[in-house]
């Protein structure tokens, strides 16, 4: 220690650490790990941006105003059962029922709300039980029964698709009315423009604050920290980007509270999964399931979680999907729902091997899948290409991950 | 306090006839086995002898079919790894048990974490650089994922995760068998350190050498039974061998015998060629 300079800290005393700081220094070490595998979200980001230029090119609606309000608020509800998809496939798992959870949770709630007059607020607990149920069903057939996930889902893929056929009924459909909460939740109520404002400020600052006190923390800890330039600027770019977003919304009909409730989704997942020690033992769970149960982890409690909020966050996102259709009918939660959140979340960067992953990749992945259907639309092509483009992005994204996971694999990064 | 203090201490950690089985197969018959605080016990044994099954059984990864188990005076049932972990019995597996997928602090306080509902993770950081540094590890950032670690590196990580939780009894499964000369050293500093500490030490080990530097007493097994026991400072290496294999004419003896033999006599050819196990 004495032959240390005074000034070094505590985590790179090391000679052979590759020293980085201020802003080139991130630059490089960013550099190396993208060469290294670890990607992150750099492709999905990449892909956006070709989309965007492509359509935009092709179509000038794609990037109007009025375009991209329907998109995002399209985006949620896929959204937000990729949220869900993300728990799974953190500890290794998967869930192929989704699409037929979804629908039927909109139909529970449907014929509650509108056949059964109950309370909406009631309907939508009941469908959230009978989610969490199902949630736990999975588990028990996993960790009592032996049966995998991806059967055990499969096989409920089914089920559930019939029991909302079942509870439908001859009709077949149940329309929600206009007037109710569930459907101006979904499609008429927007952010006032000052609030939406002043939401895009505060999350730039509490971006800031948060680096800032890790910072700050760091530092009389004697820990090595980035440095305060780079902050300054990601959070100017950050707060600069969003009250753009923000201002160009608003020449349409703006932001809506759909959106700003699947944003801070996704921000609490985000947290639990990064600064909770639940989020760490998804991880662990995911990387090595035996390791973490040596480690004390009750791994069956941390799979019982991932199953239980997955069909949890899949039944919300199903209620809002039929609310942004004002109807729960048969064909709710079918065709592509189920495939479209889970190549969301792959296509955001979060791994199917598990044990990789954020929340964030639910957003991205799904702006791609619902970019790639809403230019589409517009170029009145019809949905044999949706199909076809959706599933070769999917493969892309699948073979980077893959590539990447080797790449990680011989540079020694997990 | 070498030789003199081994008797009369009242036992940290008692197994008393404890049974395990794999369906037909008797892994541990009948084993008991005292550990005291401030004392080293290697088991040692042939391999299929069963220390790693008993390991797994004071881990809790594997649960006993019968026999009992006493911690501290009082008896104990150990479900599960975190009910060891919560008695205090820290365990360093052989295969070493870590996420590759997460990076050194994130493995060190795996399933301990400070303050889980806002993880602390300068305060993580900082104690994890403490730990290392205690044991003089070689590790340039605590910030990379296991999976670049080396072999070395990655024992000491999970030597120093085992430390993390102030045990009272740590466990360690070949601790040395993928060590280089230094790191190797290293290690058994650290035991003697941790004896010092008034830890109870439980080592298993292949390497003679090893388990004669730092043991005060040896355990052997022997096919799932206990098959004697020795003061480390006295007994000779025949003795332990012989117990090991079960027989004073044994494999290990007849090869020197015939290298003896060699030496003094190259007339006379060496010992049946079958025997030749290397």
């Amino acid at each position: 220690m004495s032959i240390l300079p005074p000034m070094v800290n505590i985590d790179q005393t090391d000679e052979r650490l590759q020293q980085s700081q201020g802003l080139h220094g991130a630059l490089t070490s960013f550099l190396r790990s993208v060469r290294a595998g670890d990607v992150g979200a750099l492709p999905v980001v990449v892909g956006l941006l070709a989309i965007g230029t492509i359509f935009q090119t092709l179509n000038p609606v794609f990037l109007s105003s009025g375009n991209l309000v329907n998109l995002i608020l399209d985006s949620c509800a896929v959204g937000i059962i990729a949220l869900g998809i993300v728990c799974v496939l953190l500890v290794g798992q998967i869930d192929l029922s989704v699409g037929s959870v979804s629908g039927f949770s909109a139909a529970i709630v449907a014929v509650l709300f509108v056949r059964q007059d109950w309370n909406w607020v009631l309907a939508v607990l009941a469908a959230c039980l009978v989610a969490c149920a199902i949630g736990l069903l999975y588990w028990i057939l996993l960790t009592r029964f032996g049966v995998p996930s991806f059967v055990a889902s499969l096989s409920g893929l089914l089920t559930f698709l019939g029991l909302q056929l079942a509870i439908l009924g001859d009709q077949g459909s149940v329309n929600l009315p206009f007037d109710s909460k569930l459907v101006s939740f979904a499609q008429l109520d927007f952010v006032p423009a000052w609030l939406s404002y002043v939401l895009a400020a505060v999350a730039a600052l509490a971006t800031f604050a948060t680096g800032y006190e890790t910072m700050v923390r760091r530092r009389r800890a004697n820990l090595s920290t980035s440095s305060l330039n780079l902050l300054i600027i990601g959070s100017v770019a950050l707060l600069v980007a969003l009250e753009f977003l923000c201002w160009y919304l608003n020449q349409d009909r703006g932001v809506g509270w759909m959106v700003v409730f699947f944003v801070m989704l996704i921000l609490a997942l985000n947290y639990a999964i990064t600064r909770t020690g639940w989020g760490r033992s998804l991880l662990a769970v995911g990387g090595n399931a035996e390791a973490a149960r040596r480690s004390g982890i009750h791994v069956r409690n941390v799979y019982l979680s991932a199953f239980v909020l997955c069909s949890l966050l899949t039944c919300v996102g199903g209620i809002l999907a039929a609310g942004r259709l004002a109807s729960a009918n048969l064909s709710s939660g079918t065709g592509d729902v189920n495939l479209n959140a889970i190549a969301a979340a792959v296509i955001g960067g979060t791994s199917l091997f598990g044990g990789r992953g954020s929340a964030f990749s639910a957003l991205l992945g799904t702006l791609v899948i619902s970019s790639i259907a809403s230019g589409l639309t517009l170029l009145n092509l019809d949905s044999s290409y949706r199909f076809v483009i959706t599933g070769l992005v999917l493969a892309i994204a699948v073979a980077i991950d893959s590539l990447a996971r080797k790449s990680r694999a011989s540079h020694g990064r997990a | 306090m070498d030789t003199a203090t081994a008797p009369a201490r009242t036992a940290l950690l008692s197994l008393r006839g404890v049974n395990k089985s794999f369906g037909a197969v008797n892994a541990l018959t009948d084993i008991d086995l005292d550990v005291s605080a401030g004392e080293v016990v290697a088991i040692v044994g042939d391999n299929g002898a069963g220390k790693s099954t008993l390991v797994k059984v004071l881990a809790g990864v594997h649960q006993a079919n019968s026999g009992s188990i006493s911690f501290d005076g009082s008896e104990v049932q150990i479900a599960d790894p975190s009910a060891a972990i919560g008695l205090g019995i820290a365990t360093v597996f052989q295969d070493l048990a870590l996420c590759e997928n997460l990076n050194v602090v994130e493995n060190l306080f795996l399933g301990q974490e400070l303050a889980p509902m806002r993880l602390d993770e300068v305060g993580m950081e900082v104690k994890s650089w403490e730990l290392l540094r205690q044991l003089s590890a070689k590790i340039p950032t605590v910030r990379i994922p296991i999976a670049s670690l080396s072999g070395g590196q990655r024992q000491t990580v999970a030597i120093a995760r085992s430390l993390l939780g102030d045990p009272r009894v740590i466990i360690l499964d070949e601790p040395t068998a993928a060590l280089g000369v230094a790191q190797t050293a290293e290690v058994l500093d650290l035991i003697e350190r941790l004896r010092q500490r008034g830890l109870g030490v439980v080592m298993i080990s292949h390497n003679m050498e090893d388990v004669r530097a730092v043991a005060d007493r040896i355990v052997v097994l022997r096919l799932g039974r206990n098959n004697g026991e020795f003061d480390a400072h006295t007994v000779s290496s025949e003795n332990v061998v012989a117990a090991i294999t079960g027989a004073t004419d044994n494999v290990v003896t007849r090869r020197r015998d015939r290298l003896q033999d060699r030496a003094t006599a190259d007339s006379e050819p060496a010992g049946p060629v079958k025997e030749e196990t290397r």
